[in-house]
């Protein structure tokens, strides 16, 4: 199959092993894999932030770069989220309904990884290998905006070699939000010191999520406790092999 | 923005509580140093969330019967203004009075002036999220009146001086010895040996209410619905202090938002098997009162409604928002929120706080006037899934976000952030501008230091995505 890699901001500029990662995978698995050129952000942090003019541009150019293709994947639920709940409000706040029509459509076209991975491609053991402890954290987009469900554990309880643990209060937000981490600084702070408890009460050497955004907030408390606990994307270890451990 | 006439107004300055004295996040400060109170908090809402989830777990059609109370609150706010002239006539039909009160301003003279006609000096209060809202108490206080709280946690938040900070158990906030030390201050009567054991500081609290049931002539009540083809009131509680006050004194007055109404009395099933396992985690609320109009001889012999808007009209015109409308105040949401487990409910300057009070509080008074709150959300989502009514309250955070107005600074660096992000040269030119910043120790300098005062920031790769694609 041809699918078109939405990489996301964050992964691009800062993460982009998360997105290698992805490419690598999908290509094991007999897949190719374009990157469109063009795109840059889905707009949400503008939209999140009380910025939908402002995203506009953004969600036109996302629909615009990714209405060629079939199936367009993320490794990012907050990012599928957006597309799939947001860009079309935002097109029809601005009162432009074809943009609105467009943009349902390349939503219904675009998935996160393990959605992809799982309902469209029907894969659920990717041939991973990855000889650690990890626990898994729900980041909240993943669980309560789009809904992926247990497909992250079902595609992590097919890798080899790993020890899959129960995170505690897992559903519980770690505290990132986007700006809200600057915004309420304080609370998030709060609310990441609890999740760091729970991820270090299960002794795990690796805490993994489907999203980037809050694998740098919880991977960057980890870091200033000195906790040794290390935060890997879901693609990471999806596209681990024997190999490259 | 100028104001035309007929524009549906908000709730007016200088009185009630919708309003706070500092934003979200300065009261929110205060409140994360306050270990004690995250304590009593994350005791209180993990109990709450545990009774309630298993309750709800109990009903298999659970999510169909949220779906059946969002599409009866859409269609009663749908034609709300037919449906509160039914309940005016039916009301006034079985011998009640209707009042319309446009703010808080109009319903504290109306009910003043109420209890002033009665000549009495004392009134004895249900319960109520309403006359909180507008500051009744304090008004009733100013003109001589003594209100006095009957439900165990308001009453402890009255004497207490302090204001509640959940909406269902006002005093969430407070532990047992914490209640004890404010009975012993302020409790008419105490017994000097209290202990801060649970039953007998109800029991003090029961001797003390005993005698002010029997002894108060006039009751000010909420209402939790309000049945527009009967004229009927109903209130939910769990004490019974509620169903004295309702039965006990000469005359009633009953304070009620415009949008408690359902239309007609079987639409009742479906909030009664709702809102208590929702708020407290109960199969069936211990009382559900009912009452419509007087009945000779029998209860109030005098009954007073006083519809209250204090900005709901205004709540109604605003097709995202309007659905904070549908709240049945079950607090469910406070409960699973990870932002209000934190802060606990002073943070949010408002009767309402929480995810809802996020929501409701600033379509109430105006963005303008509580511009923080829309921010008192990582948008986790968790409230929504909670809410017995399916009310979106992400969604209208999201929305309100888009009204508030913005400050200058940040105004301009998401305008030049998205102008960048439009323009693909731009945006790699910025990428390879960060990689080059080099952060000392992983600190970034202010107005962004909230980050990197207790997070780390990575280092930015030495290669971009689109990079390494472009070289593959
Ligand atoms: S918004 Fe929903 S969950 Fe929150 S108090 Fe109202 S009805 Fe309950």
């Amino acid at each position: 199959m041809r699918i078109a890699l939405f990489v996301t901001c964050l992964a691009d500029t800062m993460f982009p092993a998360a997105a290698k990662a992805t490419v690598h995978l999908l290509e094991r698995l007999g897949h190719e894999v374009v990157f469109p050129a063009g795109q840059t952000c889905c707009g949400q942090m503008h939209i999140n932030t009380g910025y939908q003019k402002d995203a506009l541009p953004l969600v036109r150019r996302h629909v615009q770069t990714f209405a060629p293709y079939d199936v367009v994947v993320a490794p990012s639920g907050s990012c599928v989220g957006s597309v799939r709940h947001q860009h079309a409000m935002v097109a029809r706040a601005a009162g432009e309904e074809g943009l609105a029509a467009r943009a349902e459509d390349v939503a219904s076209r675009t998935y996160e990884l393990s959605e992809l991975l799982v309902d469209v491609l029907g894969v659920e053991d990717v041939g991973a290998y990855y000889p650690h402890r990890v626990t898994y954290h729900p980041t909240c987009h993943s669980l309560r905006m789009i809904r992926v469900g247990d497909k992250p554990q079902r595609l992590l309880r097919h890798v080899r070699g790993m020890e899959l643990v129960e995170l505690p209060a897992a559903d519980q937000c770690c505290g990132f939000g986007g700006t809200f981490a600057l915004k309420n600084a304080d609370t998030s702070a709060a609310m990441l010191a609890d999740k760091m408890r729970h991820v270090l009460d299960t002794g795990a050497e690796v805490c993994t999520a489907g999203d980037s955004s809050c694998l740098m907030h919880i991977g960057g408390g980890l870091s200033r406790l000195d906790a040794g606990v290390r935060t890997v994307h879901l693609a990471e270890i999806l596209a681990a092999t024997e190999e490259t451990a | 923005m100028s104001t035309f006439l007929g524009m549906p107004a908000t709730a007016p300055r200088g009185v009630g509580n919708l309003r706070g004295d500092e934003s979200f996040p300065a009261a929110a400060r205060k409140a994360l140093g306050n270990d004690q109170l995250r304590r009593n908090l994350g005791h209180a809402t993990t109990t709450i969330r545990a009774k309630s989830g298993a309750v709800i777990g109990e009903l298999p059609d659970w999510q169909e019967l949220r779906s059946a109370g969002s599409a009866l609150k859409a269609a009663t706010m749908a034609r709300l203004p037919e449906l509160l002239l039914q309940l005016e006539e039916n009301v006034t039909r079985a011998g009640g009075v209707v009042h319309w009160a446009a703010d808080a301003n109009e319903a504290n003279r109306i009910v003043t002036e109420l209890v002033r006609a009665t000549g009495e000096q004392r009134v004895i209060k249900v319960k109520s999220m309403a006359t909180q809202e507008i500051g009744l108490n304090e008004a009733l206080e100013e003109a001589g009146i003594e209100p006095i709280e009957t439900d165990l946690a308001e009453l402890i938040v009255q004497l207490g001086n302090d204001k509640p900070s959940h909406i269902l158990v006002p005093a969430i906030h407070r532990n047992r010895s914490e209640i004890r030390e404010i009975f012993l201050r302020e409790m008419p009567g105490v017994d000097p040996a209290l202990t801060d054991e649970p039953v007998v500081l109800a029991g003090a609290a029961r001797r003390y209410l005993r005698e002010t049931f029997l002894s108060t002539k006039v009751a000010v009540s909420g209402a939790n619905f309000a049945i527009a083809d009967t004229g009927t009131l109903v209130v939910l509680e769990s004490e019974g202090n509620g169903r004295m006050c309702l039965t006990l004194p000469e005359t009633l007055i009953t304070v009620m938002g415009i949008e408690k109404l359902v239309p007609t009395w079987q639409d009742l099933e479906v909030f009664l098997q709702l809102l208590p396992r929702a708020s407290t985690g109960e199969r069936m609320n211990p009382y559900t009162s009912m009452w419509t109009g007087v009945t000779p001889g029998d209860g109030p012999q005098s009954f007073h409604l006083v519809l209250l808007d204090n900005g709901r009209s205004a709540v109604l015109a605003d097709e995202v928002g309007r659905q904070a409308l549908h709240c049945i105040r079950c607090s469910a949401c406070l409960n699973v929120c990870p932002v209000y487990e934190r802060t606990g409910g002073h943070a949010y300057g408002s009767v309402y706080p929480g995810p809802i009070g996020a929501v409701l509080s600033p379509q109430l008074t105006g963005v303008e006037d509580n511009a923080s709150l829309p921010y008192a959300s990582s948008l986790c989502g968790a409230c929504f899934d909670a809410c017995p009514v399916k009310i979106d309250i992400p969604s209208i955070l999201v929305h309100l976000r888009n009204e508030v107005p913005h400050p200058r600074t940040e105004r301009a660096a998401m305008a030049a952030a998205a102008y960048t992000m439009d323009h693909p040269k731009l945006y790699a030119a910025a990428q390879h501008a960060a990689k080059l910043t080099k952060l000392a120790g992983h600190r970034l300098p202010p107005p962004l230091n909230g980050w990197t005062a207790s997070r780390d920031l990575p280092e930015p790769p030495p290669e971009t995505f689109r990079d390494w694609w472009a070289k593959r």
